[in-house]
């Protein structure tokens, strides 16, 4: 864990108190049981949005606590321990864009509604089912934005996409009935049970973020990569925490299973993996708040949580053995999760090419 | 919100860094500029020269090869901030710290923590001015992972020690003056009957034979004690304490064979550049066999957070004041990402990366040939990575002793 500062540590343990007590895993049953594919609790989002963590990367004249990107990320690891559904990360991405691409009016506009929770932002990148973002073909002639944008999360209640055209970054905001008209939402079911939709704008109306420079895009996908890695560890580390629970109290052979060598080996060896995806994960977090926004921290950060969380959700089903299989309990929702994020913003063979190509290889 | 803004240094470390300066321009030899350490100075063979030996004995005498040790001892009794202005200003200056070796890295610290005055008094100020290089006597041919097991008796003779005996893997034995000695001066306790002894390598009784490795390189050896007598006053701590101080001892090693700076000097030019200077790279740079450029990008990208790692464990343990628990993986962890480069250095050079000696090979070559067969022992030596894993899962994680 990173060294935190007084205010970083009260808004952890807010976060963890939070989650624990109010948004168990339980919640996400709930959630899905409920079959609406919005796939998260309006009023556990007020509630988020009340404590102030749809603000944290917001500056402060614009309704955000300015807290920082160690801050976020911390809330975003908590919710990812419960797999809490939530649209906090996309609204987070969305506010990211904009306080980077803004001017002054579009900042004043749609920075505050987003902090308050009054609007869910989410992005909207990808044509295809693999993350692919600068061959893409959505136009944007007279201000109105044409194309279709895949697997976009948290589609259902967005209200501000960000949205990568070819010649940029744009706002469409579809709060109004007129401008919701302009854009359809096709559900996509996932195996995370979470929004998923494909998302067409057919002559959208959009406001281009023509603040932010020639890498808007990559500057927005960096964090991206790094606040996703971030609900991956918290992901991470609870499916090993349960693991290590469940060998210490299954008894087979008339032994505890964490006595058998073979297994404390597999432990301490996705110990060591846990260790290596903490410091990637939080060196990502760490250079966006230093100003010095490596591109290889962010690519760094996600590859390491791709392939630390792909291995532990792996293995976490397996150790817990036939339990582990059955939708009773916990796991498989991390399994399932672990695979869409993983496949979110970067696929390991997309960052590895990504930092061969930063490092002049 | 604590502030982050950084205050201008305080006067006395300006003046310090003055100090530094004042002290670099006049004694270290120019000649010796960007040459690097030859560290090894005290477990090689290596004859010092003249400049060489003039630059140890300046700083030996201020203590600064030892910089945070106590004055008192011969250490330069330097805060940390100091000692990190002073290892600023060596690498401006192209210096290098010319007192290091086991004394330095392991014997002393644990020396200053356990030993009583006198021994104090008599090593360290040797060990400061880099005049007496020491050695490990602790594994041996039936005491490896299994260290408790060893079987070197000490025996009391009244006013000294019988020492009887074989140890392995003794680190530059033949060149060492002494040697820190695990050994048994009781057959009762598997553990308690550990002593830690200091021997004279140049007494009576010890016999030396280098191990040819499969590097070709003899850097251990095997050391015979045979009824050689070791004075009462060499016994560190109590009779019975080996094993505490022993294992003190090792934390300090460990924390030396992990440490990301120490590892990140040992590897030489860049994957990527090596496989541009024997692969085809197309006219922006980029790598046209593309499975190999994948694969060192992996490769670095966890060398990445492995370096981010070994930061956080160094600020972990800072804050809390303590060893940071992350601290247990870090040689694991960095012992293999090593032995991964090797591996993948020598492929990256085909062939012509496993030339042994003689005509048609660089200086670089022959050495990487010798670096990734000596870099196989890094996962065994120090605890073994499989001790390790035994040490995390009963340790760190709380898991049950094995059968």
């Amino acid at each position: 864990m990173a060294v935190l500062n007084e205010e970083q540590e009260m808004l952890r343990d807010m976060a963890r108190e939070w989650v624990t007590n109010e948004s168990a895993v339980a919640k996400f049953r709930a959630v899905r049981a409920s079959g609406e594919p919005r796939a998260y609790d309006p009023a556990a989002y007020a509630t988020i949005a009340r404590m102030g963590w749809a603000g944290v990367i917001i500056p402060e004249e614009f309704g955000g606590t300015d807290f920082g990107w160690l801050s976020a990320g911390m809330i975003l690891e908590e919710m990812g321990k419960t797999v809490t559904a939530s649209p906090l990360l996309t609204t987070t991405l969305a506010a990211a864009a904009i306080v980077l691409g803004g001017n002054p009016e579009q900042k004043a506009k749609w920075l505050p509604q987003l902090a308050g929770g009054a609007m869910i932002g989410t992005l909207a990148i990808d044509e295809g089912a693999h993350h692919n973002p600068h061959r893409l073909e959505t136009s944007v002639s007279d201000s109105s934005l044409t194309g279709t944008k895949a697997f976009v999360h948290e589609a259902h209640d967005a209200t501000l996409f960000v949205v990568a055209a070819a010649d940029g970054m744009y706002v469409v905001d579809t709060s109004t009935p007129d401008a919701a008209a302009s854009v359809q939402v096709a559900t996509r079911h996932l195996a995370d049970m979470r929004s998923h939709a494909q998302v067409t704008f057919c002559g959208a109306r959009a406001e281009k973020l023509a603040h932010g420079g020639d890498d808007l895009l990559d500057q927005v996908l960096d964090r991206a990569r790094i606040l996703t890695a971030c609900e991956m560890l918290g992901m991470a580390q609870q499916v090993f925490d349960t693991t290590l629970d469940y060998l210490k109290q299954r008894v087979q052979f008339n032994q505890a299973l964490s006595s058998f060598q073979a297994l404390q080996h597999r432990m301490a060896d996705l110990f060591g993996d846990l260790a290596m995806m903490r410091s990637a994960v939080e060196g990502g977090l760490q250079a966006l708040d230093s100003g010095m926004m490596m591109p290889h921290a962010a690519a760094i950060a996600k590859a390491e949580a791709n392939r630390v969380l792909h291995t532990i959700s792996r293995e976490g089903v397996q150790l817990h053995g036939g339990i582990g299989m059955t939708d009773e309990y916990d796991i498989g929702f991390y399994l399932k999760r672990a695979r869409v994020l993983e496949a979110s913003w970067g696929s390991t063979g997309f960052l590895k090419d990504r930092f061969a190509t930063l490092s002049g290889y | 919100m604590a502030s982050l803004a950084k205050a201008g240094a305080p006067a006395s470390e300006t003046d310090f860094r003055r100090e530094v300066q004042q002290f670099l321009s006049e004694s270290f030899p120019p000649e010796l500029k960007g040459k690097g350490n030859p560290v090894t100075g005290v477990e090689s063979d290596l004859r010092e020269t003249e400049p060489q030996r003039r630059w140890r004995e300046a700083m030996g005498a201020r203590g600064w090869g030892t910089p945070t040790w106590p004055k008192e001892y011969g250490g330069g009794g330097l805060s940390r901030k100091q000692a990190a202005i002073l290892n600023e200003e060596l690498s401006r200056a192209g210096a290098y710290n010319p007192i290091g070796g086991m004394g330095v890295m392991m014997f002393g610290p644990t020396l200053l923590e356990y030993g009583n005055e006198q021994q104090k008094q008599e090593h360290i100020p040797p060990i400061c001015r880099g005049e007496i290089r020491w050695c490990q006597g602790y594994s041996e041919p039936n005491a490896g992972s299994d260290l408790a097991n060893l079987q070197t008796t000490a025996e009391d003779k009244g006013d000294h020690y019988l020492v009887n005996g074989q140890k392995t893997w003794t680190s530059g034995g033949q060149w060492a003056d002494k040697c820190f000695c695990l050994v048994r001066t009781d057959r009762s306790d598997k553990h308690k009957g550990i002593s830690f002894l200091l021997m004279d390598m140049r007494a009576a009784g010890v016999e030396v034979r280098p191990i040819r490795m499969i590097s070709g390189l003899s850097p251990f050896c095997e050391t015979f004690f045979t009824d050689v007598k070791v004075p009462k006053e060499n016994l560190v701590g109590r009779e019975g304490e080996g094993w505490t101080i022993g294992k003190r001892l090792l934390q300090h090693e460990r924390t030396n064979l992990s440490g990301g700076g120490s590892m990140a000097r040992m590897m030489g030019p860049r994957l990527s550049d090596l496989a541009k200077k024997y692969h085809e790279a197309d006219a922006s740079g980029v790598l046209t066999d593309k499975v190999l450029r994948d694969r060192i990008a992996d490769f670095e990208i966890r060398w990445g957070a492995f370096l981010l790692t070994a930061r956080r464990a160094a600020e972990e343990s800072k804050e809390k004041g303590g060893v940071s628990e992350i601290s247990s993986v870090l040689k694991k962890l960095g012992t293999k990402l090593s032995q991964e480069r090797s591996e993948l250095t020598i492929e990256i050079m085909g062939l012509q990366g496993l030339g042994w000696e003689g005509e048609g090979f660089s200086d670089a070559e022959l050495a990487g040939v010798r670096a990734w067969l000596f870099g196989k022992a890094v996962t065994i030596y120090g605890g073994s990575t499989e001790i390790q894993n035994n040490i995390i899962a009963k340790r760190v994680l709380g898991m049950l002793d094995h059968q």
